[in-house]
């Protein structure tokens, strides 16, 4: 039987006073969202910690899908199953429905949460190459109310190491609107449920004559972080979408990022899928962009 | 720590450790063994039951998160002697062979019906893709799905 270390368990009323308890108890206490990533992890005592903070009855606050001026506010409690089903969302940034659909399982998309996805900063993990793709901002709370408000790149320092301090809490992701854009995510996986091989996002924005005004690619599972590739962005911006410039930026994935062998496939084989998968989302992007 | 849940509509008290898991909470302190206890790392879907109404994996849902809420298993499906049209669908249907995925495939399916009265094969699927079938029966669990939609359309 797997089972956490003894630890002792409290449950948040507030935002703030979630905070409170991390400021007290400091690194030896832990906030649980969904539990999908940090249970399992306890149980192997890959982590332990001498107190959790359940936040999930913090759901009425922090679980939201806000557009807010030029831009879309997620509470960070918003379910996988929320962000599947949001058509405004979906609308907005298909890229979410996309990655949503091969996120882990239905049953496991009832509890995981965006924020947990975020904090938990896998390498493989999918939401982070989505924010990354849709230059996301991640608004992080501390003592007395202090809100500081970081890029995905700031956000994410390493694998399973993020910009959160020990008496802070992700409280919102902010992704940005803006005119003439269209994105995707493409996962390629063993079974259904399992983590990527890799998987790729892209969001493009177009210019009314139909040039590329700016574009994003973030890649999953290819090395130590998800960040975005900016050769990517650079070699694509002013141009006119085509296929032999799809072609080109996926050469780029593909030398950009650093796959290891493992029991998933060849450094060969992922670098083979980046670029392969930065060409179809770039020209699915495009595409809806366009419609 | 004390957690106070409703479980299969009976309100339910007791004295636990923060670390006990939902799956052992049901099956170990309140004796409800329908709820089977698979892989430990929410992959093969035995051990769904709802929580407040939507399927979860109870082996990475902590008992004390359940506290203040509603729980159902498998044993909660049937009223009285009468079974649910979905255990029923399982049994006309040859839906299991050895019977351990049982009680998570019948609690998501359940669930599914629930939402969509009518799914399609690729829709069962879908919503049975976290569950593993080690008898490979997973095309006897579509039918048996199917069968309880049609019969449930038909009593209605």
């Amino acid at each position: 039987m797997q089972v956490p270390a003894p630890f002792e368990y409290e449950r948040a009323t507030s935002v703030d006073q979630a905070i409170g308890l991390l400021e007290r108890l400091g690194s030896s206490a832990r906030l649980v969202a969904g539990g999908h990533s940090l249970l399992p992890m306890m149980k192997l005592r890959l982590a332990n910690f001498d107190y959790l903070i359940d936040i999930n009855p913090l759901h009425a606050e922090l679980g939201y899908i806000r557009p807010v001026g030029d831009e879309v506010r997620i509470g960070a409690l918003t379910r996988h199953r929320e962000l599947l089903e949001s058509d405004e969302l979906a609308a907005a940034f298909p890229i979410f429905r996309d990655a949503e659909r091969v996120i882990a399982d239905p049953v496991v998309r009832n509890r995981g949460t965006l924020g947990g996805s975020l904090c938990q900063a896998d390498p493989s993990e999918d939401l982070s190459a989505v924010c990354t793709t849709l230059d996301a901002r991640c608004v992080i709370r501390g003592p007395g109310g202090a809100e500081r408000v970081v890029t995905m790149e700031e956000f994410h320092v390493g694998p399973y190491e993020t910009a959160v301090g020990d008496d802070e809490m992700l409280t919102e992701i902010r992704l940005p609107l803006r005119p003439g854009g269209g994105s995707a995510y493409e996962k390629v996986e063993r079974r259904a449920g399992d983590w990527a091989v890799v998987s790729a996002g892209a969001a493009v924005w177009l210019a009314a004559d139909g040039t590329i005004t700016d574009a994003r690619v973030g890649l999953a599972a290819v090395g130590p972080n998800t960040t975005g590739i900016p050769e990517v962005s650079a070699a694509l911006r002013g141009r006119e979408p085509a296929e032999d410039l799809y072609e080109q930026a996926g050469a780029i994935a593909a030398r950009s990022c650093d796959p290891a062998t493992d029991q998933r496939g060849s450094a060969d084989y992922k670098r083979h899928l980046a670029d392969e998968l930065t060409r179809r989302t770039l020209r699915t992007a495009v595409a809806r962009a366009r419609s | 720590m004390q957690v106070t849940m409703t479980v299969n509509d009976v309100e339910v008290t007791r004295e636990i450790e923060g670390r006990l898991l939902l799956v052992h909470f049901l099956r170990d302190t309140l004796s409800l063994t329908g709820t089977h206890w698979g892989c430990d790392t929410s992959n093969c879907g035995t051990c769904v039951v709802w929580l407040d109404g939507e399927p979860v994996k109870s082996c990475t849902v902590l008992a004390a998160m359940a506290d203040g809420h509603e729980v159902r298993t498998v044993e909660g499906l049937a009223k009285g002697a009468e079974l649910d049209p979905i255990q029923e669908g399982f049994m006309q249907c040859h839906g299991l062979q050895c019977g351990f995925c049982t009680p998570g495939m019948m609690m998501t399916c359940r669930a599914l019906l629930d939402k969509n009265p009518d799914p399609t094969d690729a829709e069962i699927r879908e919503a049975i893709s976290g569950q593993i079938c080690r008898c490979t029966g997973y095309s006897t669990i579509v039918r048996s799905v199917r069968w309880a939609s049609v019969h449930e359309a038909a009593n209605k």
